[in-house]
């Protein structure tokens, strides 16, 4: 039913947008800040790095430098927030759209193609796995780094104040949290992973385009909120492994709906099905509870 | 020490629903005085304490705490001398996080925050120790989250948070108003109890007259953003409520028309 290769495939997008689900985690769980932002972020990920590697820099650094860019993105939207008293929402809508330009800027041109060019997938050819499985290899272990240090720094007496922050703001500011500061850090934070992201995606798919990003935050929100369904997030470490499963369920959820001829789907459809799962993602784990309701009242 | 001079603040200036919460309001209260703070509605007693927290900014006058002004420094600025008590007992802790890491973050009040791990295993026997003395069995559950606790357990332990670490002025915001009367009265022989262990400088509002006068050694009142009479020692003992209200016309010359002050 669903080919090997593509099953790598789903795998591989999934991890890459477990990175975004991170971020989506920090931004709307975590800060309580619906961030937008990451349209524009992914895509400058993807931008930044696929421009620094045509022009013969080392694809780790590259990545690194989509890394920062994304934060930059990130601390704009917060800024706009914190600092001008822009809604959240609204700040995040405003940086988006700005970055659309400024992705073109960065390229110079709508798209550009990284096929024959040294990425940072490139050296992991060499060890003898299947050529599908190299970035599943790869991105998996990046998601594993990114997920301890995302869950050392939530249990850090800066992470606790981040958490606190998004929780009860003024209980945060009693405490003596500048909240603004905490704001800004993990918009950034947040928006460097998606960045992380929008840079892995590039080199893995060998190009950067500047629509890459149109729906990122729904994928995004749907494998957080799909994790969240299947791993009741209690505790930090449930939360983040929540995000990596719900995203590559997700993905793979998308790969059995476009393979299934029955269902006569095709590639077109693909945010069809992503608003529809959503939507069941969200009313589902209701529609569970009050049928289990229903049935312990009658039983009683 | 903390002084107030002269503070004045304006909610809505300049339009229909202008409101003036605090007209000349000055208050001193010296090293180790617990000052209960008692007026009615719209009497200015959370805005003023408000303006000490830094939650508002006042629009002149001048707060000045052991010798430094933060008349115009934010709250997380003033969180390392001042400490808080909300009267909602939901407003002092943060109900997703544990017990143990609601402490974490108190113990760390108005410091710097690094990256080490927030709770320390050299915390635990302090946050054991300190719960244990609330006699709430919460000693067992310092992994349990905040919001499984009752209101009552929840404001003693804000209470604890707020005294974890020293402060120059402990600011208490009726924070027995929101609690059945059972509770509340065991917050209250708690706050007691802690202040004066650790000989702590605090302000409590209240609307309860009697209250007012069974604890503490100094009670204000506020009547219209400023302080209407400020009783204290010999003067202070043996009043009752008949005595407050009969001391509260006479200074006003008008009557009390607010049941809830008469109350309790």
């Amino acid at each position: 039913m669903l080919s090997e290769i593509a099953f790598y495939g789903a795998l591989e997008t999934g991890l890459i947008y477990g990175l975004v689900a991170f971020g989506i985690y920090i931004s709307f769980r975590v800060l309580d800040f619906p961030d937008l932002t990451v349209d524009g972020s992914f895509p400058l990920g993807a931008a930044v790095s696929a421009i620094l590697i045509i022009h013969g820099w080392n694809p780790w650094i590259a990545t690194g430098a989509a890394v920062l860019a994304g934060m930059a993105a990130g601390s704009v939207t917060a800024l706009l927030n914190v600092k001008l008293k822009i809604l959240n929402l609204l700040a995040s809508i405003l940086t988006m759209i700005a970055l659309y330009s400024v992705n073109l800027r960065v390229m110079g041109r709508p798209n550009v193609a990284l096929l024959s060019e040294e990425t940072v997938l490139t050296p992991w050819y060499d060890l003898g796995l299947a050529y599908h499985q190299v970035p599943v290899v790869l991105f998996l272990i990046v998601v594993l780094v990114a997920l301890f240090l995302l869950w050392r720094f939530m249990k850090s007496e800066t992470g606790l104040a981040m958490r606190a922050t998004g929780a009860n703001p003024r209980m945060a500011r009693a405490q003596g949290i500048a909240t603004g500061g905490m704001i800004v850090l993990g918009v950034a934070l947040s928006n460097g992973l998606v960045g992380l992201a929008g840079a892995l995606f590039a080199q893995s798919q060998g190009a950067a385009d500047v629509t890459m990003g149109v729906g990122v935050i729904v994928i995004g929100l749907a494998s957080l909120i799909g994790g969240e369904a299947l791993i009741t997030p209690s505790t930090v470490i449930r939360a983040l492994m929540a995000c990596v499963v719900g995203a590559i369920i997700y993905r793979l959820a998308i790969a059995f709906a476009l393979n299934a001829d029955v269902l006569g789907l095709q590639a077109q459809d693909l945010n069809l099905i992503t608003a529809v799962l959503v939507t069941l993602a969200i009313v589902l784990p209701g529609v569970r509870n009050s049928v289990v309701s229903k049935f312990t009242r009658k039983k009683a | 020490m903390i002084s107030a001079d002269d503070l004045r603040l304006t909610f809505g200036k300049g339009t229909p629903l202008e409101n003036p919460a605090l007209r000349g309001m000055s208050l001193t209260v010296n090293q180790g005085e617990f000052v209960t703070v008692i007026g009615s509605n719209g009497a200015g007693k959370s805005t003023f304490l408000n303006a000490l927290a830094g939650e508002v900014m006042v629009d002149s006058g001048q707060i000045v705490v052991d010798n430094q002004d933060v008349t115009r420094l934010p709250t997380y600025k003033r969180a390392s001398r001042v400490a808080r008590v909300f009267q909602d007992p939901l407003a002092g802790t943060c109900e997703n996080l544990s017990i143990e890491e609601n402490l974490a973050l108190a113990i760390k009040r108005g410091q710097r925050r690094g990256l080490t791990t927030a709770v320390k295993k050299q915390y635990l026997g302090q946050f054991r120790e300190s719960l244990a003395s609330l006699k709430l069995g919460l000693e067992n559950r310092l992994g349990d989250k905040m919001g499984l606790l009752s209101g009552g357990q929840r404001q003693a332990v804000s209470l604890l948070m707020a005294s974890l670490t020293p402060s120059s002025i402990l600011l208490l915001d009726e924070h027995t108003a929101a609690l059945d009367p059972k509770t509340a009265a065991f917050v209250l022989e708690l706050t007691k109890k802690i202040i004066e262990e650790q000989k702590l400088t605090a302000l409590m509002v209240t609307h309860s007259m009697k209250q007012a006068l069974d604890v503490g050694d100094r009670t204000v009142m506020l009547h219209q953003g400023q302080v209407v009479f400020d009783i204290a020692g010999k003067e202070r003992e043996g009043l009752e409520v008949k005595d407050l209200l009969g001391l509260f016309e006479k200074q006003r010359g008008l009557e009390v028309d607010d049941d809830s002050l008469l109350l309790g």
